[in-house]
């Protein structure tokens, strides 16, 4: 499949008309519409607060929507899911958190956790602990976690926010390695231009409370990005553009 | 001096000066020892009534370990109980409160009356230590990491592997905390509810040695058999404790030295 071309993949799943409202009278999300196509690179952008989590809880099941549907032609896809912060047990080894999906289907596959762990570079630390580790090797535990299921759908929700820049490029390089490598879907949600850009075939600009999608902005600029292609000129009109239309949408929303 | 030497030598200085101080005063102003006993005379007494002293202060101990026992079982069990029905947390909750608030000495002559002396003690013990387990433990299992309930519950776990794999080892701090503050209540349940049992009559335990020591005047004999127990109080928090950094070492913040 050629990856700077996100719309031949077929739909893995559709978010119709979703919205989402609490019980405080807070409208997180309205009418959302969204396809996500297999093997694509998709970010969610948005201000704080623009529901762009809501959405991906929703994706996840770990919320439910108010009104409106998600579907999934073909058949509900298993899922990876990283949190903003690590999530880690503390209790346990970066080895048994990172085999907790596993343990918890009643499986006991050491030689997939060390598989994962050692392409997140995570292998020489499978016995420490989580509070022994850096607030980047948190992260890569967290996303070794995520993809020891192997899933066909990964969603992230800000998992870089946290982190320090160069924490932060290192791992958006890592990250695209992992999806190049695997061909396997990314929701990522992100408020950072620059990160959404480098990292995604296609950027959902939404607005702020209520969430809606504003735009879509599709980035073809070929993979496998690197840092030349973050001190590019290509780079930074995207940026530019894609900075323009966050600001429209913060704007229309007043 | 290291401030680990410092933190160590200085509280046992200041004990032997006040040690010296309270000697010197009983020894001048020839004090009675009805009125006051020198630590001399106590520590004297306490090798003489040794095997007396010892042999009670065991079955305080025992009676207040039962106790520890029985609260740490039924606090954990009531409070996973509690966290997995709301149903049995509002029909129960509000009677383990009333236990707790009421006093621990109206309850003692009570109990005696409806119970052999020795199970009464015994459910002193444990109706004092039980409630900060159950309070720490509920506490503990309702402050698991949300999103670590989310992941759970994301891979499709069961109410079963959430309580074992999540809510417990989560809770783990909080229930030591709880039984740390229970050890040191159940030898208090213990001692109240023998010494409400030795103005009753029989008794064998420490607390009834004090009592029956007071009646007949025999000061020396209250102090030593006090002194013995602070010391199987102290003993008992420093087990607890130990125990407690020996679960969390690895992991806790509170177990790990902060590095500056």
């Amino acid at each position: 499949m050629d990856q700077s071309s996100p719309s031949h993949g077929s739909p893995v799943v559709s978010l119709r008309g979703v919205s989402k409202s609490y019980a405080t009278g807070v409208q997180a999300l309205v009418d959302f519409d969204l396809v996500v196509r297999a093997g694509e690179f998709v970010s969610f952008l948005g201000p704080s607060g623009c529901g762009k989590s809501t959405a991906l809880r929703i994706v996840a099941g770990l919320s439910a929507a108010t009104a409106g549907r998600v579907e999934w032609p073909n058949g509900e896809a298993p899922i990876g899911f990283v949190f903003q912060d690590p999530t880690l047990m503390p209790w346990a080894t970066v080895e048994k958190n990172v085999a907790l999906p596993l343990t918890l289907s009643g499986r006991d596959d050491s030689t997939a956790v060390a598989d994962v762990l050692q392409h997140v570079g995570l292998h020489d630390f499978a016995s420490s602990y989580p509070r022994e580790l850096s607030g980047g090797m948190k992260m890569r535990a967290s996303i070794a976690r995520a993809l020891v299921t192997g899933p066909d759908l990964l969603l992230m929700d800000e998992p870089f926010a946290a982190l320090d820049e160069i924490t932060r490029f290192k791992l958006n390089n890592e990250l695209l390695g992992l999806w190049h490598e695997s061909k396997r879907t990314v929701v990522f949600v992100t408020h950072s231009v620059f990160e959404s850009v480098f990292l995604s075939q296609r950027i959902v600009v939404m607005t702020p409370r209520p969430g809606r999608v504003f735009t879509e902005i599709a980035i073809p600029a070929a993979y496998p990005r690197d840092e030349n292609f973050r001190t590019s000129v290509e780079y930074a009109d995207f940026c530019s553009q894609v900075g323009k239309a966050l600001r429209a949408a913060i704007g229309e929303a007043g | 001096m290291s401030e680990r030497i410092m933190r160590m030598a200085l509280p046992l200085i200041v004990f032997a000066c006040v040690l010296a101080v309270w000697e010197a005063v009983v020894q001048i102003g020839e004090i009675p020892a009805y009125l006051l006993p020198g630590p001399v005379l106590i520590a004297r007494t306490l090798v003489a009534d040794g095997p007396l002293l010892l042999a009670s202060l065991w079955v305080t101990l025992f009676t207040a370990f039962q106790g520890f026992l029985l609260a740490a079982a039924w606090g954990t069990l009531l409070a996973i109980l509690f966290n997995q029905s709301r149903l049995i947390e509002y029909s129960f909750y509000p009677y383990a409160v009333i236990l707790q608030v009421t006093p621990i000495v109206a309850i003692a002559p009570l109990l005696l009356i409806y119970l052999p002396q020795h199970l009464a003690v015994l459910t002193c013990a444990w109706i004092v230590a039980f409630f900060p387990v159950l309070a720490n433990t509920t506490l503990g299992l309702n402050s698991v990491d949300h999103n670590l309930l989310a992941l759970f519950q994301l891979y499709k776990a069961n109410r079963w592997q959430v309580l074992w794999q999540l809510k417990l080892p989560s809770a783990l701090p909080q229930m030591l905390a709880g039984l740390r503050i229970a050890g040191g209540l159940s030898l208090i349940g213990a001692v109240v509810a023998e010494i409400a049992a030795g103005s009753a009559g029989a008794g064998s335990g420490l607390a009834y040695r004090i009592a029956e020591s007071g009646y007949r005047l025999n000061i020396p004999r209250m102090f030593a058999a006090l002194l013995l127990l602070s010391v199987a109080g102290v003993a008992i928090f420093f087990v607890l404790t130990a125990l407690s950094h020996l679960a969390l070492r690895r992991w806790h913040e509170s177990a790990i030295a902060r590095e500056i």
